[in-house]
């Protein structure tokens, strides 16, 4: 499991923006580069990220072989209702990372 | 960069310094007592935003891993550093700022990796941590985070000063194909620039660091046999008394800043 820091409100006002962060520790091989014997070291990048806000799709982005290690994703959402945000990382070789954090809604 | 290039502005730069060493502006003055400036202060300032917010800063990964490790029992001596340290946030607060420290038992200085590795095989009986390893700069970084924002306050052990000599000596000699030493950069020519990048006056105040460069973490010895490659010099390996000793001399010229670990450099 990958490690990650989410940061997100604990409680919002109902029609509230709320800014959430994400950062997740991942190498983000392009698959451009070699090693020292010269081979190519094989592509493993991120290449979804999804929000989903009590089941719902808030926020999705796609990511590509440019983007830096441990990649940083902010957005914003409106506060709707209390619940929960998942979020979920997916890419090469398998690999898919779920997290999810509460927020109560006043 | 090609090689050219970093040897034609090194040119230029050591050309332009001789003239203007005493004109010389407030960041690109020379180290002295009052102008001494964290590499903090020479970089941008999205990358200055990125060290300065926790929730961007990917350092914290690091120090997250590395807490989870301080609490992880390990070893034949089935403990944790926290079955003979308790709470790092208590025990660890200014120990990093000290570092490196004289060992009693081994009759010379240990910097903080090798002191972690030092417990790592006397206390929990376990195989010493891979120079450079996750596991190891996961918990140096812990461990020197519950230093940030203390002053550097070098071991004030008598018995260091001939080992703190050598490494200034090592400072000012002259390395490698290129034939430079640090002090003709980090001293001469702070401020003023190697092809694009900004030169620091070499303050190790935020180590273990993220480097947008290294795409990761890495220790003040990674940072410093990174520089010996660059003038085309063999490095010292990892762990070398030459590296300790360098760094204890280093410390010794960033007395009383603050530490920032981790911090983030370009």
């Amino acid at each position: 499991m990958a490690r990650t820091l989410i940061t997100s409100p604990k409680t919002a006002r109902r029609g509230e923006v709320v800014e959430i962060r994400t950062l997740i520790a991942h190498p983000m091989e392009s698959g451009f580069r070699v090693d020292a014997e010269g081979k190519v070291r094989p592509r493993d990048i991120i290449r979804r990220f999804s929000c989903r806000y009590n089941g719902e799709l808030v926020f999705r982005a796609e990511l590509f072989p440019a983007v830096a290690a441990n990649p940083y994703i902010a957005f914003s959402t409106v506060a709707q209702e209390s619940g929960s945000l998942s979020f979920t990382w997916e890419g090469d070789n398998g690999f898919a990372q779920t997290e999810t954090v509460a927020i109560g809604v006043t | 960069m090609s090689a050219c290039a970093r040897v034609g502005a090194l040119a230029c730069a050591l050309l332009a310094g001789a003239a203007s060493a005493t004109a010389a502006g407030a960041p690109s003055a020379a180290a002295g007592p009052d102008e001494r400036r964290s590499g903090f202060d020479f970089m941008s300032r999205q990358t200055q935003a990125m060290q300065r917010d926790d929730t961007l800063n990917p350092g914290l990964l690091w120090v997250a891993a590395g807490e989870e490790l301080w609490n992880l029992k390990a070893g034949r001596g089935d403990r944790s550093c926290a079955s003979c340290h308790g709470d790092a946030k208590t025990s660890m607060r200014g120990v990093a700022a000290r570092y490196p420290a004289y060992d009693t038992a081994l009759r010379r200085p240990v910097d903080l990796a090798q002191r972690i590795n030092r417990c790592r095989q006397e206390r929990q009986q376990a195989e010493p941590l891979a120079a450079e390893s996750a596991d190891l700069l996961g918990l140096e970084s812990h461990v020197a985070h519950q230093s940030r924002g203390l002053p550097i306050a070098p071991d004030p052990d008598a018995r260091l000063a001939p080992f703190r000599e050598r490494g200034r000596q090592l400072f000012g000699q002259r390395l490698g194909l290129l034939n430079l030493s640090c002090a003709q950069c980090h001293d001469d020519l702070a401020g003023r620039r190697l092809g694009s990048s900004p030169i620091p006056q070499a303050h190790p105040t935020g180590y273990p660091i993220y480097r947008l460069e290294w795409q990761g973490l890495g220790s003040l010895q990674r940072r410093m046999r990174n520089c010996m490659t660059g003038v085309r010099a063999e490095p010292f390996g990892y762990g070398a008394p030459e590296l300790v000793e360098l760094e204890l001399f280093l410390v010794e010229r960033a007395r009383g800043m603050p530490l920032e670990t981790p911090a983030v450099r370009p």
